[in-house]
């Protein structure tokens, strides 16, 4: 019988034992989770904090999970380093575990700059874990003036998360602009008056020099007094156990599109990796939620010696603050549809006969026939993209498809 | 399993299918009461042109890639039937984001809705199909996917 060894508990890890449960009913599988909660859904960790939803409704997979796939999950342990051929994972504690197929799915960590005095500010989180939400959880108070670092995603989902239970959220970021990495400049402008407009406060293309206790002192000279502190810079892929034994590792442990690392045998899957982005044609990592599950999927059934490939990998986002949706996909390259609307802008990008992304703020029904377009690389040539521009809708489409799309099992 | 199928060359755009749907889904018992003078929030919905029309409903994928990217684990394989939990789903829409077909949106509530075949409501059967004039949708079984 093939057993199974698995590096984190994430979403990845879920995706990786649904896939291997798909070929192999029986093979043991062994889950090393470093952190001590049964899978919960990491996005959910704002909402939380806003009350939005509870431990309890966070929980990824039901309480009989684990059971009912055959897994022993060691929570609370750490894999120091794996064997080289990937038939051993050795933990911190100096226990081995031996596994026929071996899975790396460690996520990402908060990534902190070296700012000087930060170990002078009494009260600083991160914002990554359940764990780290519940601590801030505990420390907020009505009078708490918090600022955060970093206005991507993670930053300001905290911001939306907290800010109707403080005296103020301020949110500094050295980019000129919120969400830097998804959106263009008008777009982040419609993203930051509707946060302003709610009660958070902004200070981009600025960030901390030094702290000096509850103090920060700004690069452009402005200081800020604060009681907590969230730091949210950016994250860095957990690449080290790949990387230790000699594997390919570039931003993220490199892999194949069937989730393979470098060295034969090892998987990989979900924020620790770098995989082929096909909007891009180049890999990248593409640390979203969506991903790790597809990619954990990958990974399980070629473990338990099945075949699949996913090869359709896009950056995608939806993300909402206070009502405000902004959703994005691909890759923002070629010839440009734009419809601009007071608080609502659609941007459509293609090259060579594809979409390659999008950006659609405010107005977003069935956005989905967008997405799936660069997923499924369709030739812009055998629909009517013009009628799909202004409206995303499957009348654009052959009638033969269509008639495969609603009168058949897809 | 059994699904909701389109004959779009019979569909007459007359959008009864929504009103059932809303209808089937208020859990009220007088259409009038439940439907007059309010918004509606339908889980299918007729798209066209002045050409052709269809209803559109969730297709029940073999392989939903909305249950894969649901970032709350709100969606759900029930058997055949994908099914939303709404008490866990937070509205951040990343369905919408996926779904090929455009084929899930959001109630008034901003909380995600979506056709279950009106298997857990007092319908019991898609109320869209029995209440369509002219069998422009109909339920029942075809050739399964490998
Ligand atoms: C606040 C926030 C909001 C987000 N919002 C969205 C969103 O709206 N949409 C979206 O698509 N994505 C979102 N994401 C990203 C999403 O959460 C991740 O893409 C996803 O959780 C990645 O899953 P994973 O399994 O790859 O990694 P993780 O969930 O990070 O799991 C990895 C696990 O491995 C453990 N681990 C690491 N090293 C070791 C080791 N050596 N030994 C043992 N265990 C180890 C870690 O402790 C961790 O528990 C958000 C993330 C955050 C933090
Ligand atoms: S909501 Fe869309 S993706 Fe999900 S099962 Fe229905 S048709 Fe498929
Ligand atoms: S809107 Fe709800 S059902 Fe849809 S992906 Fe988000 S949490 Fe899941």
């Amino acid at each position: 019988m093939r057993s199974y060894a698995i590096v984190g508990n994430g979403v990845a890890a879920v995706g990786c034992i649904e896939g291997i449960r798909s070929v192999d009913a029986d093979g043991p599988i062994t889950i090393i989770s470093e952190e001590t909660h049964e899978t919960y859904c990491r996005p959910l960790i704002s909402y939380l904090l806003e009350g939005k939803t509870d431990t309890e409704r966070m929980r990824y997979r039901d309480a009989d999970f684990f059971d009912r796939m055959g897994c022993t999950v060691l929570y609370g342990s750490r894999a120091a380093r794996i064997a080289s051929d990937g038939t051993a994972v050795v933990l911190e504690s100096g226990e081995t575990v031996h596994c026929d197929a071996l899975c790396i799915a460690t996520g990402s960590s908060p990534f902190v700059p070296r700012f000087e005095g930060i170990e002078t500010v009494p009260k600083r989180f991160s914002f990554m874990t359940l764990d780290d939400a519940l601590a801030l959880d505990g420390a907020l108070e009505a009078s708490s003036r918090v600022l955060i670092v970093g206005a991507g995603l993670i930053g300001l989902k905290c911001a939306e998360g907290i800010c109707g239970r403080v005296a103020s959220v301020t949110v500094c970021d050295l980019a000129d602009r919120v969400l830097s990495s998804i959106l263009d400049a008008e777009c982040a402008m419609l993203m930051q008056r509707n946060l302003e407009q709610n009660g958070i406060r902004f200070m981009l293309g600025d960030s901390v020099s030094r702290f000096e206790g509850s103090r920060a002192v700004m690069l452009h000279g402005d200081s800020v007094d604060f009681d907590l502190v969230v730091l949210a810079v950016g994250v860095r892929a957990n690449t080290g156990l790949i990387a230790d034994i000699g594997g390919e590792v570039g931003r993220g442990i490199v892999v194949d599109d069937r989730m393979q690392t470098s060295i034969p045998g090892i998987y990989a899957a979900g924020d620790c990796t770098e995989g082929n982005d096909i909007s891009l044609g180049q890999r990248r990592v593409i640390a979203i939620l969506p991903n790790a599950y597809l990619q954990g999927h990958a990974a399980g059934v070629n473990m338990a010696g099945g075949d699949e490939v996913f090869d359709k990998a896009i950056p995608m986002n939806s993300i909402g603050f206070f009502g405000l949706h902004a959703m994005t996909a691909g890759t923002y390259t070629g010839e440009v549809y734009e419809e601009v609307n007071g608080t609502s802008v659609k941007r459509l990008f293609w090259e060579n006969n594809l979409l390659k992304g999008f950006i659609l703020i405010g107005s977003n029904e069935r956005a989905g026939i967008y997405t799936s377009l660069i997923r499924e690389r369709t030739p812009l040539s055998s629909i009517d993209f013009e009628l799909l521009k202004t409206s995303a809708t499957t009348t654009a489409f052959p009638r033969e498809q269509r008639r495969k799309k609603f009168g058949g099992v897809v | 399993m059994r699904r909701v199928f389109v004959n779009e060359e019979w569909c007459l755009a007359c959008h009864l299918c929504e009103y059932n749907c809303a209808f089937a889904n208020s859990g009220m018992d007088d259409m009038v009461l439940a439907l007059k003078g309010k918004p509606i929030f339908p889980r299918i919905h007729v798209e066209g042109d002045e050409r052709i029309s269809y209803a559109v409903s969730c297709r029940h994928c073999t392989d939903p890639i909305c249950v894969k990217s649901c970032i709350a684990g709100a969606l759900s394989k029930d058997g055949d039937v994908i099914r939303v939990d709404r008490n866990v789903c937070v509205g951040c829409l990343t369905c919408v984001l996926v779904c090929p077909y455009g084929a899930l949106a959001p109630g008034p509530d901003g909380v995600m809705q979506k056709c279950e075949l009106c298997l857990e409501n007092s319908c019991g059967e898609p109320a869209c199909v029995k209440g369509c004039p002219n069998r422009a949708i109909v339920y029942e079984e075809r050739g399964e996917r490998a």
